[in-house]
């Protein structure tokens, strides 16, 4: 073990029932370094950073600690704790009830009294040093989410940690924030401790971090310089494969172009609902993909919500074909072919304590009704046919969904829909925290659909990615359709110029 | 308007803990400046106050429990069973035993400590909800004050009466009656008992270790126990103390009434816990203070005074005023915790 190695982990193994989730991993950290640990969604990140905390016990393999002799034994947070490894997760796991004070000492101090001016002091003292933005007298709830993942981080600081682990700590925060984070990280670097960052964006990782260690199906792809590893080349590692050319996909999607001349098989003429847009037609054609583009709030996802039913529409009219049908609710939408999949797979899409296979025939299954059941064996092959299709990494279509990571939950989802078989497809932000893997997937299934005649609407805050998969674009601003554009003028200029507004200049 | 916006900018910086509090005790002065208003003079003599007080004591402290319990995120809806138990088992043991009123106070105090720990072990340790715990808890007291004895009886035990007749004077509170004769304010022995509660387990709440930790378990218990808090120890603790408290609750309530009865306290948990609500605890949990609870069951004892005293004194009127009351704190409460929001938002 080197001097300023902080952190060994030699040979981790680590199976769960049917998955073998580590098999032989072996990570260094050292002082005064962010390493960062990258991999697609079941990788074995989070398994090691758990194996790591104590959450997971470990089949195999030895943990060293600088200044300990021998392996440690980690069997609980609070082991990990002790030993100098903290954790900041993307879930807060501070109490919001109590005081930024409290968050920062309850639970580790001894005695029976609680000295309130020493403890508001104290904090005050660290707040300050680490240059937080936090009163140790405010209630953590009245603090950013980006202030208290910085209290959590200052609690972990006051306790002598040598090793911080976080945990996607930026997925929630804005710019501004990210850069405030990066400089406590920076300033911590300074200090000596060695920072674990677990992240999916590449930007973050080259911005902050010194090395970077690789994982892929549970195994140790290697540890990289960030300076030897040029981005594409990490994505390959990732993704254990030569990165097709991105702009290969875009080849694909020609074909409906010729189609050009077909009439549109969906129309909305002045639809407009009660979440607050502005009344907008809109067409999408026969095997056509195009897309909602804008900033957040402009009211995309909105949009597609009034012409699937989810909110509640208020005026204006959807055509089928040229007739004029009529949806009220989701059900009305699904029957006459339209298949949503919700921007928030949590609240309003998966189904967590059903199986993969359960959740994958949900909506097939309201389509037919619920007083004829499937029989277990259609059941079992519709999953069977589609976690194959979509390539979902299941221990076996009986798994609770929950259990999956999110990039295979999504594909769950996206299957329950391609099961009713759409005409009319609308993904309101599909790839939003998953990995590139997954997400060229995804991208590559839309084009795939879309070949085959299907209709599809995509919806995604990376513009890069609608500019690969979009044949047309539909802008909006302030939740009003601005503008429209298509064949040369879909370019990330053009499209960044109409968000914003051309008519200022 | 500035006043109300400097009060919102004071409101931004207060716990929410701290500002239930204040709401509940502004709204108990405006209500009892109302009911001297509008009852007449009957509520501006101290004596009314105090009468309060002694009718309520036994709640006081069973709301105590109730409101520790609910900041740690639970609900125990057995101290009225328990209250009953207590009252009936003291009773036949000092009447039909002729027994030692020492020897009573401890058996208050064994049964719920029994009803404590238990509970607390199946909550904390077995993991099941509190509510079908407690509610176990509520069926079984019941049933075990009928074994004990079915009929309802007054107790005659000389010691015990001196006990229960026995007056703290309030100096400085008295009044002149009609006859030109001073009276002097008095209060019962488990009002005593019921403010020290008070006041201890406020202290325990604010300045010790064990005290924050109730409320980082209520916040959040994945949290609390992240940071390094004995989770399960901490419900253990609360719903052991509530228990203790009901034991308590139950002796002082049946100091007040001095008998024995299957039909004691019925109904006594839902006031508990409607007191603890009105005193600004949360039935979700990390939200709550003790003094609050204190002002939440004087708020509704005064209610349930002003109905009475209007003439309108039949149960359903006690309860309809309890429901409205309820009603107007939540909303109360509800308001002034979405402006805050709000107005952190803004920032």
């Amino acid at each position: 073990m080197e001097n300023k190695t902080v952190l060994e982990m030699r040979n981790i193994h680590k199976s769960f029932p049917g998955v073998r989730a580590l098999q032989g991993v072996n990570f260094t950290l050292r002082e005064g370094e962010i390493h960062a640990l990258m991999g697609e969604n079941g990788a074995g990140k989070s398994t090691l950073i758990k194996v790591l905390t104590g959450v997971y016990g470990k089949d195999e393999g030895e943990i060293f600690l600088k200044g300990k002799e021998k392996a440690v034994a980690i069997r609980s947070p609070q082991d990990a704790q002790k030993l100098g490894i903290s954790t900041v997760y993307q879930e807060i796991t501070l109490c919001p009830n109590l005081s930024v004070a409290e968050n920062m000492y309850i639970g580790r101090t001894s005695g029976v009294c609680q000295n309130w001016k020493k403890m508001n002091k104290d904090a005050d003292k660290i707040l300050q040093s680490l240059d937080i933005p936090a009163k140790a007298t405010q209630q953590l709830a009245s603090c950013s989410i980006a202030v208290q993942q910085m209290v959590a981080i200052a609690r972990a600081v006051d306790m002598d940690c040598k090793v911080l682990i976080l945990d996607e700590p930026t997925s929630s925060l804005d710019d501004q924030e990210v850069e405030k984070l990066f400089g406590l990280m920076r300033d911590l670097k300074a200090r000596g401790v060695g920072i674990i960052f677990v992240t999916h964006f590449l930007d973050q990782v080259y911005e902050v971090c010194d090395k970077i260690t690789v994982l892929r199906d549970g195994k140790l792809v290697g540890e990289y310089e960030i300076k030897d590893l040029p981005r594409v080349q990490l994505v390959s590692k990732m993704l254990g494969k030569d990165l097709d050319d991105l702009s290969d996909i875009k080849g694909e999607n020609a074909a409906y172009d010729k189609e050009d001349a077909s009439k549109p098989v969906f129309e909305t003429e002045g639809l407009v609902s009660n979440a607050g847009i502005k009344p907008f037609d809109f067409y999408i054609k026969k095997g056509e993909v195009n897309g909602f583009t804008g900033l957040l709030g402009s009211g995309r996802s909105e949009c597609v919500r009034a012409i699937f039913g989810a909110d509640r529409v208020i005026g204006g009219t959807v055509k089928k074909n040229g007739k004029v049908i009529k949806i009220t609710k989701p059900l009305d939408a699904m029957k006459n072919g339209i298949a949503y999949l919700p921007e928030d797979r949590k609240i309003d899409g998966i189904v967590g304590d059903l199986s993969v296979r359960e959740n994958i025939i949900l909506a097939l299954q309201v389509l037919k009704g619920f007083f004829k059941p499937f029989s277990k064996a259609e059941a079992n092959q519709f999953a069977d046919e589609y976690i194959k299709l979509l390539g979902i990494k299941t221990a076996s279509a009986d798994t609770p969904i929950k259990s999956l990571s999110g990039g295979n939950q999504q594909k769950v989802i996206l299957a329950r829909w391609l099961l009713t078989h759409p005409e009319y497809l609308i993904l309101d932000e599909p790839t939003r925290g998953i990995d590139v893997g997954t997400k060229i997937d995804i991208q590559k299934l839309v084009l795939k659909l879309a070949s085959e005649g299907m209709s599809v609407t995509f919806i995604s805050s990376e513009t890069d990615e609608m500019l690969r998969t979009c044949s047309r674009l539909i802008v909006m601003r302030d939740r009003k359709v601005v503008g429209e554009l298509s064949g040369d003028d879909l370019t990330q200029n053009k499209i960044m110029s109409t968000i914003a507004g051309g008519d200022r200049e | 308007m500035s006043f109300m916006n400097r009060l919102r900018d004071k409101s931004k910086n207060m716990t929410d803990t701290n500002l239930l509090l204040l709401i509940t005790i502004v709204v108990f002065f405006a209500m009892y400046i109302g009911a001297i208003l509008f009852q007449g003079k009957g509520f501006l003599k101290p004596q009314t106050f105090f009468n309060i007080l002694n009718a309520n004591a036994s709640l006081i402290i069973l709301s105590c429990g109730m409101s520790l319990v609910m900041i740690t995120g639970g609900i125990d809806i057995s101290v009225g069973g328990v209250t009953a138990l207590v009252s009936m088992c003291c009773a036949v043991y000092l009447d039909y035993h002729n027994g030692n009123v020492f020897v009573a106070v401890l058996i208050a105090l064994a049964i719920g400590l029994a009803f404590g720990l238990v509970q607390g072990f199946l909550v904390a340790y077995l993991d099941i909800q509190p509510f079908i715990v407690t509610l176990a808890g509520m069926f079984f007291a019941r049933g075990m004050t009928t074994i004990v004895n079915t009929n309802p009886f007054n107790v005659q035990n000389e010691a015990f009466v001196a006990l229960k007749e026995t007056r703290v004077i309030v100096p400085g509170f008295g009044s002149v009656n009609k006859l030109g004769k001073y009276v002097p304010a008095y209060i019962e022995i488990g009002v005593v008992v019921a403010i020290l509660i008070v006041i201890v387990l406020f202290c325990v709440l604010r300045w010790t270790k064990l005290g924050r930790s109730f409320y980082a378990v209520g916040g959040n218990s994945q949290s609390a126990l992240m940071l390094g808090i004995n989770v399960k120890r901490t419900k253990f603790l609360s719903h052991l103390i509530c228990g203790l408290l009901a034991g308590v609750g139950g002796f002082v309530y049946f100091m007040h009434v001095g008998s024995g009865s299957a039909s004691h306290a019925s109904g006594m948990e839902m006031n508990a816990i409607a007191s603890s609500i009105i005193g600004g605890t949360m039935l979700t949990g990390g939200v709550g203070n003790i003094i609050g609870t204190f002002f939440g069951v004087l708020s509704l004892s005064t209610i349930q005074n002003i109905v009475s005293s209007a003439g309108l004194d039949q149960a359903w009127w006690t309860g309809i005023t309890i429901a409205a009351m309820l009603c107007l704190f939540l909303v109360i409460q509800s308001i002034v915790m979405a402006r805050k929001k709000r107005a952190l938002r803004k920032n």
